[in-house]
């Protein structure tokens, strides 16, 4: 089976982000210059169910390719992928990512995967910054392949795959698609892998497809667009109870027993 | 093109209390823009969601349109994404809006690529303009959206984030007064104080709730069999799709419900939930000594469920369980909307947190700021003492 596996850069989860105050659109968002960036985990455990199942498939032309869209620092995590086992990776160069919409990142997507044919497309169910969640599924409609979301575990059979997917509280669905498919995958359904250090050696060897957005024929005006980033309102006014651990502990104890009443 | 469309979702046969909401985010859209509203459901036999819909208090004068074909039961993305197309196509609505569920999540994507648009989803506040607010960073920051197409604009909207409030604002008196009982049955359904704060949660006692809202005997006079009862304020229509079963690409199986559920945390009084920040399943223990000195029931974030550390079961959040404690006390939890969404309505919130920029601070009562490592071991001191 060939799979790609469409991964996003993101800023790391507990990155202290800043909104770029000079920011109009098309270049709303955040400042990017201090952020340390990590591979999306819902993208981490697409790219490790295309990994499992290239191990497990006893023929020899299984392949993974990763392919993301992004500045020149997205290197780092499609690197980071080839040193987890992916046989090679695409990169779509573009610096204006987040001026696009969903429907203009997966039309560059489509464009880089369209002549690879792969079997299998999967990607993660969402991103941890702009959380759009529709990227893949915009690529199957694009790609005129059938699609299934939230997926947790994938099974080859002889016509397509049997997936398992999320519904809400709780409860599941097995679904069979024909395959060339697209999947997007839920976080959960595995262990993730790390990279060793024979991978990251090897990564360096592996090829990695440089593709510039704009020569890719898929450009197009946004339909949505994103006019302002601005902090949360609060919902509620928070009390925040300072001193030493011991100290904001007993205040605590107090409040909730003699002002909320629920201890 | 003229109007707003709300495409309605059912959940165990009755309309799901997340469409109510999206009807009301439908009605507020339609009252700023001065638009009609009219609403879609979905599925091979409407008949029994037509007549709650008729018969609800908040669907006073609202059309309904029943797109019905025996290829649209079970729910597929294919079924769904060639059936409202061709509604859309005939309707031509200014906006269509949706419940940010796990299946518009499924469908409503493709369906707006279709028109060459984008859906706005998991919509949380509509202002003038329209703009639409959405979370960005999971939820450190807001994103205004505007829709600059020339086609449909595509919305979701989030649970919880549309409801009686907004009937305020809301021109139409008696639409307003319809939120307003429809809230206050929920509110009789449920814990005594569901609604504090951010709001109730989306999901809680939902089959019950959407009960409350059908009038005595509903069920029964308007089973399939029986056909659909006369709906007295609503004009209701029937649209047929066309539909080949080749096009339907994909075969859903039965929904089953993952492991046995011996953990009731939407009966607990007392929760406390542990979250990423506690970094290793070795230090779990010191947060289950915590909810053992409060008399509570311990739950958890995704990731730790993810990760094996606590069964599925005690998972609280859109995948999981929907609870509405007395006291919630989230440990080491940021607070992603996913996570929001099952403790909104909580009566009381407290959270624990290295990151004073951690979203759970936005819907907590009381917050400390610090290491949940020296927290946890002097808030289980603090409460045992305070219980001697």
């Amino acid at each position: 089976m060939k799979i790609v596996v469409a991964i996003k850069q993101v800023p790391e989860r507990d990155a202290q982000v800043r909104i770029d105050a000079a920011g109009k659109w098309p270049n709303t968002w955040i400042v990017e210059s201090d952020l340390q960036f990590a591979l999306n985990e819902s993208d981490a455990f697409a790219l490790e169910e295309a990994l499992q199942h290239k191990e497990k498939s006893a023929a020899a032309d299984g392949e993974v390719i990763v392919v993301s869209a992004g500045p020149e620092r997205v290197g780092a995590a499609i690197r980071e992928a080839l040193a987890k086992g992916a046989d090679r990776g695409i990169h779509i160069v573009c610096d204006d990512l987040s001026a696009r919409d969903a429907l203009g990142v997966a039309r560059l997507l489509a464009a880089a995967i369209r002549p690879e044919s792969p079997d299998l497309i999967l990607t993660g169910l969402q991103s941890e910054d702009l959380g759009l969640g529709q990227t893949g599924v915009v690529v199957a409609e694009l790609l005129g392949l059938p699609h299934a979301t939230l997926i947790l575990h994938v099974e080859k059979t002889e016509t397509g795959v049997t997936v398992k997917r999320e519904l809400e509280e709780g409860w599941f669905q097995t679904v069979e698609l024909p395959t060339p498919a697209v999947l997007t995958i839920q976080s959960g359904g595995n262990k993730l892998r790390y990279a060793t250090l024979m991978g990251i050696k090897r990564a360096k060897t592996r090829e990695v497809r440089r593709l510039i957005a704009a020569e890719l024929g898929a450009d197009s005006a946004p339909v949505v667009v994103l006019e302002r980033v601005s902090p949360p309102q609060k919902q509620k006014s928070t009390q925040i109870l300072g001193g030493t651990a011991k100290e904001a502990a007993a205040a605590l104890v107090e409040k909730l027993k003699f002002e909320a009443g629920v201890l | 093109m003229s109007g707003i469309l709300v495409v309605v979702e059912e959940r165990a046969g009755r309309i799901a209390r997340i469409s109510w909401e999206a009807v009301a985010a439908g009605q507020r859209l339609g009252a700023q823009l001065g638009l009609p509203v009219s609403a879609a459901v979905v599925g091979a036999q409407t008949e029994a969601l037509a007549a709650e819909f008729a018969a609800s208090p908040l669907t006073n004068g609202l059309r309904l349109v029943q797109v019905v074909h025996p290829l649209l039961s079970p729910y597929t993305a294919d079924g769904f994404t060639l059936a409202l197309r061709q509604l859309i196509e005939q309707e031509r609505p200014a906006q269509v809006v949706f419940p940010h569920t796990y299946q518009v999540r499924d469908y409503a994507p493709a369906l707006a690529a279709r028109f060459g648009q984008v859906l706005i989803g998991d919509v949380m506040a509509i202002g003038d303009g329209p703009v639409f607010t959405r979370q960005l960073l999971q939820g450190r920051l807001n994103g205004s959206y505007r829709h600059a197409g020339g086609g449909p604009c595509f919305i979701s909207v989030q649970a919880g984030a549309f409801r009686a409030e907004a009937s305020g604002e809301d021109p139409l008196p008696m639409k307003g007064a319809g939120f307003s009982l429809y809230m206050n049955q929920v509110e009789s359904t449920g814990n005594p104080l569901p609604m504090k704060g951010t709001g109730f949660s989306p999901y809680m006692n939902q089959i019950e709730s959407t009960r409350a809202l059908a009038p005595e005997g509903c069920s029964s006079e308007t089973s399939p069999e029986n056909g659909p009862s006369p709906a007295p304020a609503a004009q209701t229509t029937i649209f047929t799709p066309v539909i080949d079963p080749a096009q339907i690409r994909t075969r859903p199986g039965e929904p089953w419900r993952g492991g046995a559920q011996t953990v009731d945390l939407g009966s607990a009084q007392r929760i406390v939930s542990v979250g990423r920040g506690i970094k290793e399943a070795e230090n779990i223990p010191m947060v289950q000594e915590l909810a053992t000195a409060l008399g509570a029931e311990l739950a958890a974030s995704r990731p730790i469920c993810d990760n094996g550390w606590l069964p599925l079961e005690r998972q609280v959040g859109s995948s999981g369980q929907t609870v509405s404690p007395k006291l919630y006390l989230a440990v080491g939890i940021s607070g992603a909307i996913q996570h929001l969404v099952g403790m909104k309505g909580s009566q009381c919130v407290a959270a624990i947190n290295k990151d004073p920029d951690a979203p759970i601070f936005e819907v907590a009562d009381y917050g400390i700021v610090g290491d949940l490592f020296e927290v946890v071991p002097a808030l289980t001191a603090a409460v045992n003492a305070a219980r001697q």
